[in-house]
């Protein structure tokens, strides 16, 4: 009697499986027909198609940053974010491409040239938020970096680049390593040697190499505050005044011609909700508690 | 599509233009490899034909533990390897860490089961007749192991190719400890990760084509060598 109730109870189970995975095909194969009535008049209050592809720079990631404000957003409009975080590059290339519905990047004068490509919809990118780069080095600093440039990148490139102290390069076409590149130009110098350490790897790995090998390096300031590694690494070089450490996000939804797979209709409710006051108020409270301060600043228009 | 075709155009560009980059990652990439097979061969291949020669307690115990092993994921076997050589590791005074060195001894320690697991798979059921073919000749250990080694060549074979596949397609181990650091630690399956990160798919796709015209290489050499074990 047990072995047939357990029985029946599996078949049920395996029929009503295989019922909802019709259903979900189906609900697909709708949408992506473009003829999703059906579908919609049975859920109205969940978005028809719910998943958003968001392409973004590791540092949002590593930073914990979207692990915070990501199920608000989600919680709040019944979408789900797929974050594909890479580099600033990789994901402008997503972009272009038309992998990705929304883009969350900091690489402002690549993105502008993202929107004038035509790559972006109608609103082109908008201002989201702002933290800036500190240059990492050893504790004991052999560069000597934080007595005599402390709040001067220029300089304190100069610096590591005259005495050949080891300094680990993203080297990955990110946002962060195109700053870097900034900074090497505005020194005049063209880093290259042994001393130059060329990683090909995302924010966290070269932080944790920087850590092992104890070298110089650029971070973010929210995924250097996120890792935790002040032990023996610490901020050398930080508040410049130039404005050369700067570093500002963007959102960008991608131009829906591209193909008919882009979830546009996801893609505004986000950067929609990110530039909100509710969004900005989240990107600003991240990290008070554990840090002391927060992360990023929000500076929407 | 025709990212796929650029990219076969590119690899022969590449490999005719002797471009220096792609040399030193090919190069680094057969270094770890062939090494590391090396290492885990010379351990590998006579611990699986003395386990398979010989009964003893946990036998089938170990065996289960090395068949588990050989499906190892090298991002986990990665991971371990770093942890043990960071700097506040119990290896952490040799900073071996983002060097060639420790990627050769996490391939080794992946390839090891591989070695261990076919060596005694191809050994169990003729290494008896051979060890009894041995002794009627009245060979001594060494002239036997020498025996042994001869006879189950296509086995062993096999246990290399597959050992040496492995090393170099992998690529969660070497990014980890390695670091893909350019001119030092930077691998084809390394560097193919970084160049789909920077969106240079034909060169990324080129990478991967050199990578197994290299294996089909050694596959050639495996064929190679059965066919004359089958001509005997």
């Amino acid at each position: 009697m047990k072995r047939w109730r357990m029985l029946s109870l599996c078949l049920t189970a395996a029929l009503l499986a295989g019922c909802s995975a019709q259903t979900a095909q189906d609900t697909e194969k709708d949408t992506a027909e473009g003829k999703g009535a059906a579908a919609e008049a049975e859920n109205s209050t969940a978005p028809e198609n719910a998943e958003i592809i968001l392409a973004t720079t590791t540092s949002t990631q590593d930073s914990g940053l979207l692990e915070e404000i990501l199920p608000v957003f989600e919680e709040e409009t019944g979408y789900t974010v797929s974050v594909v975080s890479v580099g600033s590059g990789e994901a402008m290339e997503m972009g272009e491409n038309g992998e990705a519905d929304v883009l969350l990047v900091h690489s402002p004068a690549a993105e502008e040239e993202f929107v004038a490509g035509g790559h972006a919809d109608e609103d082109g990118r908008l201002d989201v938020m702002y933290n800036d780069f500190v240059l990492i080095g050893p504790a004991d600093d052999p560069a000597e970096i934080s007595t005599e440039a402390p709040a001067d990148a220029v300089a304190a490139f100069s610096k590591i680049a005259q005495t050949q102290m080891e300094f680990i390069s993203r080297s990955d076409d990110s946002g962060t390593h195109k700053k870097e590149l900034e900074i090497w130009d505005a020194c005049g110098i063209v880093p290259e040697g042994g001393w130059y350490i060329e990683a090909g790897a995302g924010m966290g790995a070269v932080l944790e190499m920087a850590n092992e090998m104890l070298a110089y390096t650029l971070s973010d300031r929210a995924t250097w505050l996120n890792l935790d590694l002040d032990e023996d690494l610490k901020i050398v070089c930080e508040n410049d005044e130039s404005g050369i450490l700067y570093n500002q996000y963007g959102v960008i939804c991608v131009n829906p011609e591209k193909n008919d797979q882009i979830n546009h209709e996801g893609a505004k409710a986000f950067q929609e909700w990110i530039v909100s006051d509710e969004g900005q108020d989240l990107i600003g409270r991240y990290g008070v508690e554990e840090y002391g301060k927060a992360l990023f600043t929000p500076n929407a228009a | 599509m025709d990212v796929i075709l650029d990219g076969i155009a590119e690899a022969f560009r590449l490999i005719a233009g002797l471009d220096t980059e792609v040399f030193e990652v090919v190069f680094t990439s057969l270094e770890v490899s062939l090494v590391s097979l090396f290492f885990a061969g010379i351990i590998g291949i006579p611990a699986g034909i003395l386990i398979a020669g010989h009964r003893f307690k946990g036998r089938h115990a170990l065996m289960r533990l090395v068949y588990t092993l050989m499906g190892m994921p090298p991002v986990l076997c990665g991971l371990i390897v770093y942890l043990f050589f960071m700097r506040r590791g119990p290896f952490g005074s040799l900073r071996l860490n983002y060097t060639v060195t420790v990627m050769i001894i996490a391939q080794t320690l992946l390839i090891l089961p591989i070695m261990i697991g076919l060596t005694v798979s191809a050994a169990r059921e003729r290494q008896e007749k051979i060890r009894r073919l041995a002794r009627t000749l009245g060979a001594g250990r060494i002239q036997t192991m020498k025996l042994l080694l001869w006879e189950l060549r296509p086995g062993i074979m096999t246990a290399l190719v597959s050992g040496f596949s492995r090393g170099i397609s992998e690529v969660g181990a070497v990014m980890i400890v390695g670091g893909n650091i350019e001119g030092k630690t930077r691998t084809m399956t390394t560097y193919i990760s970084q160049l789909k990160g920077m969106g240079e798919f034909e060169r990324a796709v080129a990478v991967g084509i050199i990578l197994l015209l290299l294996s089909f290489g050694m596959n050639t050499l495996l064929y190679h060598f059965q066919r004359e074990k089958l001509e005997d």
